[in-house]
């Protein structure tokens, strides 16, 4: 009877502790895969600014500097003041301007197009959205040569008017698509009951939904604002003179200038240009993701 | 102003019928229809069709006319461009260049686009497991990848995949024990497609874990719980509830990841820059760019660029249609 006693306990808890020790394998499993994707993440983001820091005789070693031995700030000097063939204070200038023009306008078109595909049907609508989605899949590969031509002809090559032109019509579908997500997220009865308070539509969509929809505007400005930061080719293509490039147009052109030679300001010209993109970045993150998602999920 | 208190509602028949407005009727709405005020759809889209039509349009048509132009360095400086009918189209399709070139792109989009999307599925479900630390450490990870610029992201793989110095073939020698002394991975084109779909993949993977997981969270824990008592294990879970709840997402995703790597440019023409031979190793959109700036032969480069449109247009426009019925349902 005792036996009986002291034995039921034990084969209850064997496949219990069983479970709980196959559960912790699988926790392990899970952590240890977790940071294997963190590390392999972040690494070339790391070794960036690692070699960024290290003199540039220390970065040739047989064996790579993991730790910076010697700190310097020496390249992030070189990058920002040599008066080289590649000057870096210009392209700064031109890529701010141009971003910041290209967020604003396209903001305001956009919201307006979403507006009208969201709050009305017509006729067109399906049209409309179906268009901006195949816009958006004509690759700006297919369209320097007549994009040059077309800028060139209107006396808007090198300009930066005429980029932040090129570069509106880029972001604006994407911009339209995922402000059409925010703008379907406000629901239609608050304007409703706004115009029955006395507001006119348009007070309506101003007061009611415009601020309710900051959030969004925010996260596809960003968004836009790094789409337009990182652009590369339609910039290497129109805003070809030196005084006129861009930062990505910079950081290549700084890259062909100083060759493989010095790698170490290489990675201090990639980590300015890299900065603005990845703190604007972190700060809208979880709602582009939704905005993204919301446009893709029904309800 | 009573009629907006009242449902209006269209049928499939197209006849319009007004409810009462209550919370059942409410969730069915749909837009409403047009009213008469000072903002009207037409109005609302205009300045975005301005400019697009500006921009996009009238390049797009000025692209298709000089494709059957013969244009080159003389056309630009204001010479008359003759129409040669389809001599450039000829020329492009006879060029056993162009289909190595066009065979290279999509067998590069294809491996890309299945890369990142198993392993961006892949990283979704593990954050989805994990306890909240991990969920956080992969979080800010994935963020800082995602975040990096093309053109930065290639130019520092391309120093840590460097020929004397780069860390990688460091790590390699001592991780494996081989020599990996000044290996050069980016002259051999097959390991140079290495290198950019590693390039690639890295900064596409954030965007495909962070959108299937948004996803992921909204497949209701009751259903997988009951289907795990019913015995169904992990692959079936996936497939038979997790994969058509998450189906739209995932023509989506898909859709812009082939947009994406078919026309990749940035990737391929920086690695280029730091060393690869450009004969074996251009894609469609970095092969345009040698024939018409590089060559100055726009007429042979409009050609190229009016096939890639159709490409991908072509391609694309199934999954549209697709995800725009989905969504309109």
């Amino acid at each position: 009877m005792s036996a009986a006693v002291t034995t039921a306990p034990a084969t209850t808890r064997t496949p219990h502790r069983r479970l709980s020790a196959k559960k912790r394998t699988t926790a392990i499993v899970l952590g240890a895969l977790s940071i294997i994707v963190f590390l392999f993440s972040v690494f070339p983001v790391y070794w960036m600014v690692n070699t960024s820091l290290q003199p540039n005789n220390e970065i040739r070693g047989a064996v790579p500097n993991f730790v910076p031995q010697n700190l310097t700030m020496a390249n992030y000097e070189t990058v920002i003041f040599d008066p080289g063939r590649a000057p870096f204070l210009p392209a700064l200038g031109n890529s701010l301007m141009v971003t910041v023009s290209t967020v604003i306008i396209a903001l305001v078109f956009a919201f307006l197009a979403s507006l009208a595909v969201t709050r009305y049907r017509f006729k067109s609508r399906k049209t409309f959205i179906f268009a901006i989605l195949i816009i958006q899949m004509i690759p700006a590969e297919a369209m320097i040569v007549s994009t040059y031509r077309v800028l060139d002809g209107w006396g808007l090559l090198n300009t930066i008017g005429g980029l932040t032109l090129v570069y509106v019509a880029t972001v604006l579908p994407f911009t339209i698509w995922t402000l059409r997500g925010f703008v379907n997220g406000v629901p239609v009865e608050l304007e409703e009951s706004a115009m029955i308070d006395g507001c006119s539509r348009t007070g309506a969509f101003w007061r009611i939904t415009f601020p309710l929809l900051a959030p969004g505007l925010v996260a596809t400005g960003v968004f836009g604002f790094i789409q337009a930061w990182n652009e590369f080719l339609l910039a290497l293509v129109v805003n070809s003179r030196p005084e006129m490039m861009t930062l990505p147009v910079w950081l290549r052109t700084f890259q062909q200038v100083t060759g493989t030679t010095n790698w170490a300001a290489i990675m201090a010209g990639s980590t300015l240009m890299a900065i603005p993109v990845i703190v604007f970045f972190l700060i809208v993150q979880g709602r582009m993701t939704s905005g993204l998602v919301s446009g893709a999920v029904k309800g | 102003m009573t009629s907006s208190v009242m449902l209006v509602r269209e049928h499939e028949s197209g006849g319009v019928q007004e409810l009462p407005l209550t919370p059942k009727n409410k969730k069915k709405r749909g837009p409403s229809r047009a009213k008469p005020g000072r903002f009207t759809p037409g109005v609302l889209l205009l300045p975005a069709l301005v400019i697009l039509a500006v921009v996009i349009g009238w390049p797009l048509i000025q692209l298709f006319v000089m494709s059957f132009q013969e244009f080159g360095r003389a056309q630009v400086f204001g010479a008359p461009a003759p129409f040669v009918g389809f001599d450039n189209y000829t020329r492009v399709l006879s060029d056993p260049q162009f289909w190595a070139v066009l065979g290279r792109s999509i067998l590069f989009c294809l491996a890309n686009v299945v890369t990142a999307m198993v392993l961006g599925t892949l990283v979704a479900l593990l954050m989805n497991r994990v306890n909240k630390v991990f969920k956080v450490l992969v979080s800010v990870g994935l963020l800082l990848a995602w975040a990096m610029p093309a053109l930065t992201a290639t130019i520092v793989w391309g120093w840590m995949f460097d020929t004397q110095y780069g860390v990688v073939n460091y790590l390699l020698e001592a991780v494996s024990g081989q020599d990996f002394t000044n290996h050069s991975w980016l002259i051999d084109p097959f390991s140079f497609f290495v290198v950019a779909t590693i390039i690639v993949t890295w900064g596409a993977v954030p965007f495909v874990a962070f959108t299937i997981f948004a996803g992921l969270t909204q497949v209701p824990d009751e259903v997988l719980e009951a289907a795990q008592l019913d015995g169904a294990g992990a692959w079936q879970r996936f497939r038979l509830i997790v994969f058509p709840y998450l189906r739209s997402i995932f023509v989506v995703v898909i859709i812009l990841q082939v947009i994406w790597d078919l026309r990749v440019f940035t990737q391929i023409f920086a690695l280029q820059g730091i060393g690869g031979i450009k004969e074996q190793t251009s894609t469609l959109g970095v092969y345009i760019y040698q024939t018409s700036l590089g060559k100055g032969d726009y007429g042979t480069g409009g050609a190229i660029a009016v096939i890639m449109v159709i490409l991908m247009v072509g391609i694309s426009i199934f999954y549209v249609r697709r995800s725009l019925k989905e969504e309109e349902e």
